[in-house]
């Protein structure tokens, strides 16, 4: 494999709060490789959005990175100042948030908004901007981009709005783009539409994608790999194929067992998992899933599960993985 | 989706098309007691400016000859007691009025926006202070601090628009804070912050647009209300010394004899009443074109 893109060692994230520590995010480890695309899987608060955002420096003012490493191109995020972070969000590291219709600037035309980024990084001059913002607003497959230019926000569809995300996020070509949740706040229909468009960029541009989502359905259709989280911590992570063959985590069999399959609706039960995910108040001994896990054994609430490798690069968290794959299997 | 490339446009074309303006007078237009309240305020402020060389008689000039007469042609609104022309006397007051009134909104204005600017970024200590502070000025009679300040520093035009201004900051550091608070958290900044953008920046392109409306609206409704602290001084007697002229000293001192000389009343207190009123209509009008949604 070729050097990886961004490599994360050890990353871990606290929150402060009234009521004590939060531990969100506690020894995350994984790389991605140039051109390859990465699911993050997870309930909400499992600390698959933290992670990410704290690379990028964009935690809440109560948010803080404890440790780790994040090196990409050669520097380590963690240990860069505001402005060199600045310099590299949206340059070399583009993002997609989930809400287009709370991210754009309602007193911004759209066409200025996309050029924004291009002239903050010095990245083109008035004109090319100009141009590019012209060809960005057609490869992101909105019609007549001379007119829609001049447009407000306010005058698109969330789906429309969530392109002119993705225009913005794209325009200085980062090697990186993180989606965090892009199709959550959209209709289905849209939704198709958006991923159909992030693939199609995707591999024109050879570009490296992490997206983030709690739609098992969505990393599955879009992913290389796929990584869970659950309390902060990595459960399991595989390639595509082997993931959606051999899933070996009961988290994870969890995670497909509350999913919804109209096809075969005679012999599919819904399984939705037992109990809420608890932020974290002490650092985890254990592990995190233990309380709600269906196959929990009393090793699993006092030792912590380290990621093991097992065959074609399936790494799990688990103590029982063995005797979950074989009774898959 | 084809991602068709179209033919590339001249690009002086579209860049020339004028920025459309969101047709924010079409809307205020639609408000026809906000148009008649905007006539009348254009009307006061150029009375305002040339007033004093409008007027017939000077505001002090008194003339026992011609004392409480009734209106007349010469006399148009009749005259007081000591032979002051009223007409004269309103029309030199409008200046008063209007460089208290916008004076004190003024100091208000920059008051409470700076410490809600620096409550609503800051947060944490600086916001419970500047809250704290806030909460004790609404629970606080300001009117009765009003007081205190005139009969302290004098009742001149600047003690006056000194005290109403610092005084009545409340409200603007109460809602700019809150307007900060609710952008430099929300998903806008976020997301420019993700794509690299300067603080500076997100102050001059993403803050202040979003929050201009607002605060033009909330001035708007802060000069009427200045107006009628001004007026209320005065009933008590510690508005503006006469003999500069006042409308609160006019209404104040006419209202002692209202049955014999009614005239006295009926001009300055009509007069001060449509002009409140209107700069309350032009007030509504502002926040309906400008800011529907965002409160006071």
């Amino acid at each position: 494999m070729s050097d990886p893109l961004l490599k994360v060692e050890n990353l871990r994230v606290e929150f402060q709060r009234s009521d004590g520590i939060v531990y969100a995010v506690n020894d995350v480890s994984f790389s991605i490789a140039p051109g390859e695309t990465v699911g993050v899987v997870g309930e909400s608060g499992s600390g698959k959005s933290t992670a990410l955002m704290a690379l990028l420096g964009l935690l809440d003012a109560n948010g803080r990175v404890t440790g780790g490493h994040a090196w990409f191109q050669g520097a380590d995020l963690l240990k860069l100042n505001r402005h060199q972070l600045e310099d590299i969000r949206g340059r070399d590291i583009g993002v997609v948030f989930q809400d287009p219709m709370l991210g754009l600037n309602p007193t911004m035309r759209i066409g200025d908004q996309i050029m924004e980024g291009m002239l903050e990084h010095h990245y083109a001059s008035m004109k090319q901007a100009f141009q590019r913002t012209l060809d960005l607003l057609a490869e992101v497959g909105i019609p007549d981009p001379p007119a829609r230019f001049r447009n407000y926000p306010f005058e698109f569809s969330g789906g429309m709005r969530q392109r002119v995300m993705i225009a913005m996020a794209i325009a200085c070509e980062p090697q990186l783009l993180i989606a965090d949740e892009p199709t959550t706040a959209l209709d289905v229909t849209v939704q198709m539409q958006i991923l159909a468009l992030l693939d199609k960029l995707r591999r024109e541009r050879r570009m490296s994608i992490i997206m983030i989502t709690h739609d098992l359905g969505v990393a599955t259709n879009f992913c290389d790999r796929i990584i869970v989280m659950y309390g902060g911590k990595i459960m399991e992570t595989a390639p595509l194929d082997e993931f959606l063959h051999n899933p070996a985590h009961p988290y994870t069999i969890a995670l497909f067992g509350s999913m919804l399959e109209p096809d075969d609706s005679e012999d599919w039960e819904l399984h939705p998992i037992p109990g809420t995910a608890e932020p974290l108040l002490e650092f985890p001994q254990a592990c995190p899933f233990a309380p709600r896990c269906s196959m929990a054994q009393p090793r699993c609430q006092t030792e912590m599960p380290q990621l093991r490798l097992f065959e074609n690069e399936h790494w799990i968290a688990c103590h029982r993985a063995e005797e979950v794959m074989s009774r898959a299997g | 989706m084809a991602a068709k490339t179209l033919a590339a446009p001249p690009a002086g074309l579209v860049r020339k098309t004028k920025r459309p303006r969101f047709g924010w007078w079409s809307r205020y237009r639609r408000n026809k007691l906000a148009v008649f309240g905007l006539g009348w305020v254009v009307l006061f402020f150029i009375i305002g400016v040339i007033g004093p060389w409008i007027a017939p008689h000077n505001y002090a000039y008194t003339n026992f000859l011609a004392a409480n007469q009734p209106p007349s042609w010469q006399y148009p609104f009749g005259t007081d007691s000591v032979g002051h022309d009223m007409l004269s006397e309103i029309l030199w007051s409008v200046q008063n009025a209007l460089e208290i009134a916008l004076g004190a909104t003024f100091i208000s204005f920059l008051v409470g926006a700076a410490l809600g600017l620096w409550a609503g970024l800051k947060g944490g200590i600086a916001d419970q202070i500047v809250m704290r502070l806030v909460d004790f000025m609404y629970a606080f009679p300001t009117y009765f601090l009003d007081l205190i300040l005139v009969t302290t520093f004098g009742r001149g035009l600047a003690p006056i628009m000194f005290a109403i201004g610092i005084t009545g900051w409340a409200g603007y550091a109460r809602l700019i804070r809150g307007l900060t608070l609710r952008l430099r958290e929300g998903e806008m900044v976020e997301a420019a912050r993700a794509l690299g953008s300067t603080q500076r920046h997100i102050m001059i392109a993403y803050l202040w647009p979003n929050v201009r409306n607002s605060m033009l609206v909330a001035l708007a409704f802060g000069i009427p209300g200045d107006l009628t602290v001004m007026a209320g001084l005065s009933v008590v007697g510690m508005g503006l010394r006469p003999p500069l002229p006042s409308f609160g000293n006019m209404i104040a001192q006419a209202g002692t004899n209202v049955l014999g000389f009614p005239w006295l009343l009926y001009f300055p207190a009509g007069i001060f009443a449509i002009t409140l009123l209107s700069f309350l209509f032009v007030a509504e009008g502002l926040q309906e074109a400008l800011d529907p949604k965002g409160g006071r």
